[in-house]
């Protein structure tokens, strides 16, 4: 049996790779270099590559990105660590208005080369400002790049060619995937971004996922195989830019779309991705595209009031059954659940 | 003082004036089109810091940046190319006024948004630091910027970080209409407040050029020998209206016996007084200097007005790079 290893320590070994690879590239972050090493995503980088370039920073969200890209600019290239989205919207002066436009702005003269970690958070008592997906937003912003790794296997590649793009990158990282297991890969080349991963096949139903959701996706994908329902899933990995091509090239087969996406449903990713199918697949749909997203309400803290706000794999092989009208059985994976709703699995006992 | 740094004083600040005074007289040609905000009247505090700054120092500045730039010696012909909003400008037509960039000479950049730059400066900075270079950042801003967030944030980091980095305040005392005393507690002045935070400090008269050089001077030494970052703040005034060509005092939002008490004080006239009078400047020597100065100015327009728009698809370019770009 290989070794294995997780998303959590993928992360760190990218960072590590880059720190080690190119005497340019800075860590910094609220806690990166503490003991608890953001989630264990940074752990040791200060004690080996030195306070200089790995260093914990002031609660100054938009300051510190601001540093960034003025750091940037001076030849380095940041990596700036927020360990949860919703902190790092303090910072949406610099993100827009410097980060995303100064290439643009200036005509070209200059690149701006940082990467913005943010930690997406959910369950366990996350409540409405500690559990936003807000892709959608720096989706929405022209020159910014937007990351959502969903497997261990490919993390370390996607935060390598975030980290060596030239362009700014939201790099968001779902807190429920840090414990997924991967086996161990010394294989060190980056991801190209804007490249989707057909993860399975079939012409069924295309599913289009991210981050998180493709978790659910990958179960409700074997509960419907069982079934004798085989799905084309996509997981993007990058949600800015999208890959276009490889949504319109299976829904070409299938004729059905289902989008499934974490964050709230209003203006969501998941709804470009139907209206952009709509205006160029139109002639190839067989059914209504639909989507299944968060609902249009903040998450609450308690767990009475989260049970039904995610959306989970037996919900994904509900939604088949109705898009191809027909009989489907998700009982097994309600059955196989061994830790409650609000938990990715035993290994998280909270705090956050 | 001395004969040569009083003629590169003299030069710098009519060359500014000069630019900002022609702007605003051909601005109603309506072929600057965007929004431009001029320094006529606050020249002296980009002169004698431009004359203080190595190439090498880094700078970054605000939505009033025509005088900073050009003072760090930015390149005229591109600057009003890009007001101009041709191609030959220096952000392609992409930027106007308030984005000014020359990489060549150090001047990183200027963009609109009030405080967006501070904490870039302070970037540089932290880059400089980490390189070891002797260079410093200098960070130009308005009596507006330390009404944001980001500047107390920028600051604490500089401080922390022990950076060399610069923040010069010119201080105009109206932040488009309204007065300083109504967006800011007066008990303490600027520079006294943010000695405060544990910064080298300083202030001056905005419109004496001497004494801007002196102060900014002995600022940039303790800098660029280890003293971590310093805090300017420059008294001056600013004789046309916040963004446009035109003076606006029939508003009456300045009361007319301040008005006449800055612009009876005003910059060039000031030092040229004292230069002529002390035997460092002759008039003929400054009359020379203006006519040069005007052929130059004059041709920079000229140039501006020849070069060709960007063509119409260049609109959607730029929007991501390619590859990294070295400075």
């Amino acid at each position: 049996m290989s070794e294995k290893t997780t998303f959590a320590q993928e992360v760190r070994d990218a960072l590590h790779h880059a720190l080690s690879s190119d005497p340019s590239v800075l860590v910094f972050g609220l806690g990166v270099p503490d003991p608890k090493g953001v989630f264990g995503t940074t752990t040791d980088l200060q004690t080996i590559h030195g306070e200089d370039r790995v260093f914990d920073m002031p609660t100054s969200e938009n300051a510190m990105t601001g540093i960034a890209i003025g750091a940037a600019l001076g030849g380095f290239k940041p990596i700036l660590t927020h360990q949860r989205l919703d902190f790092a919207l303090l910072s949406m002066d610099q993100l827009v208005n410097n980060a995303a436009k100064w290439h643009f702005m200036f005509g070209g003269k200059r690149n701006v080369p940082v990467t913005i970690r943010m930690i997406l958070g959910r369950g366990w008592g996350q409540g409405p400002t500690h559990s936003q997906n807000l892709q959608s937003w720096f989706a929405h912003i022209p020159g910014l790049k937007v990351v959502m790794p969903a497997l261990a296997s490919d993390v370390k590649s996607l935060l390598l060619a975030s980290i060596f793009d030239p362009n700014p990158v939201i790099f968001l990282e779902h807190r429920w995937l840090h414990n997924m297991q991967t086996d161990v890969s010394t294989v060190m080349a980056p991801a190209k971004l804007g490249e989707a991963k057909l993860l399975s096949r079939g012409d069924a139903v295309t599913i289009v996922s991210m981050s998180y959701m493709t978790i659910e996706a990958l179960h409700a994908v074997s509960c419907l195989k069982e079934q004798g329902v085989e799905i084309d899933l996509i997981d993007l990995r990058t949600v800015s830019p999208i890959d276009w091509t490889k949504i319109e090239k299976s829904v070409e087969k299938t004729g059905r779309l289902l989008v499934l996406d974490t964050g709230f449903k209003q203006v969501s990713i998941a709804g470009e991705i139907i209206t952009h199918i709509i205006e160029t697949s139109w002639q190839h749909l067989k059914s209504q595209p639909v989507r299944l997203t968060a609902p249009n309400y903040s998450e609450s803290t308690s767990p009475a009031l989260t049970q039904n706000y995610h959306v989970r794999a037996d919900d994904i092989v509900t939604k088949v059954g109705e898009i191809i009208d027909k009989e489907l059985n998700c009982q097994q994976l309600i059955d196989q659940r061994s830790s409650l709703h609000d938990v990715p699995g035993d290994w998280f006992t909270g705090p956050f | 003082m001395n004969k040569l740094l009083a003629q590169k004083l003299s030069h710098s600040m009519r060359r500014i004036r000069t630019v900002e005074e022609t702007i605003a007289e051909r601005y109603s040609e309506q072929q600057m089109r965007c929004p431009t905000h001029l320094s006529t009247g606050q020249e002296a505090v980009s002169a004698a810091v431009g004359e203080i700054l190595r190439k090498t120092d880094l700078a970054v500045s605000g939505h009033r940046a025509h005088a900073h730039y050009l003072a760090k010696g930015g390149n005229l012909n591109a600057m009003i190319a890009e007001i101009y909003g041709r191609v030959t400008g220096c952000a392609r037509g992409k930027g106007g006024s308030m984005h000014l960039i020359d990489e060549s000479v150090g001047f990183m950049g200027s963009t609109a948004i009030v405080g967006g730059t501070v904490p870039v400066g302070v970037g540089l900075g932290y880059g400089l630091k980490l390189k070891g270079e002797q260079n410093i950042a200098v960070i130009f801003l308005g009596d507006a910027v330390v009404e944001t967030g980001v500047f107390y944030e920028s600051i604490n980091f500089a401080l922390l970080k022990n950076l060399p980095v610069l923040f010069v305040c010119e201080n105009n005392q109206f932040s488009v209409y309204t007065p300083l005393e109504q967006r800011q507690s007066t008990t303490l002045d600027i520079y006294e407040r943010v000695a405060g935070l544990g910064v080298m400090t300083e202030y001056g008269n905005g419109n004496d050029v001497v004494e801007v050089y002196n102060k900014t001077k002995n600022m940039t030494e303790k800098i660029r020998s280890g003293g971590g970052p310093a805090f300017l703040q420059f008294d001056t005034f600013r004789w046309r209206e916040h963004c446009g060509p035109n003076y606006d005092d029939d508003l009456n939002y300045r009361e007319t016996s301040f008005i006449e008490k800055w612009r009876s004080d005003e910059p060039i006239a000031r030092f040229e007084k004292y230069a002529i009078d002390t035997g460092l400047l002759k008039e003929t020597e400054i009359q020379t200097n203006q006519i040069e100065i005007e052929a130059e100015v004059n041709a920079a327009f000229e140039f501006a007005v020849n070069s060709p728009f960007p063509h119409a698809d260049e609109a959607s370019k730029h929007v991501f790079a390619e590859q990294h770009i070295k400075g």
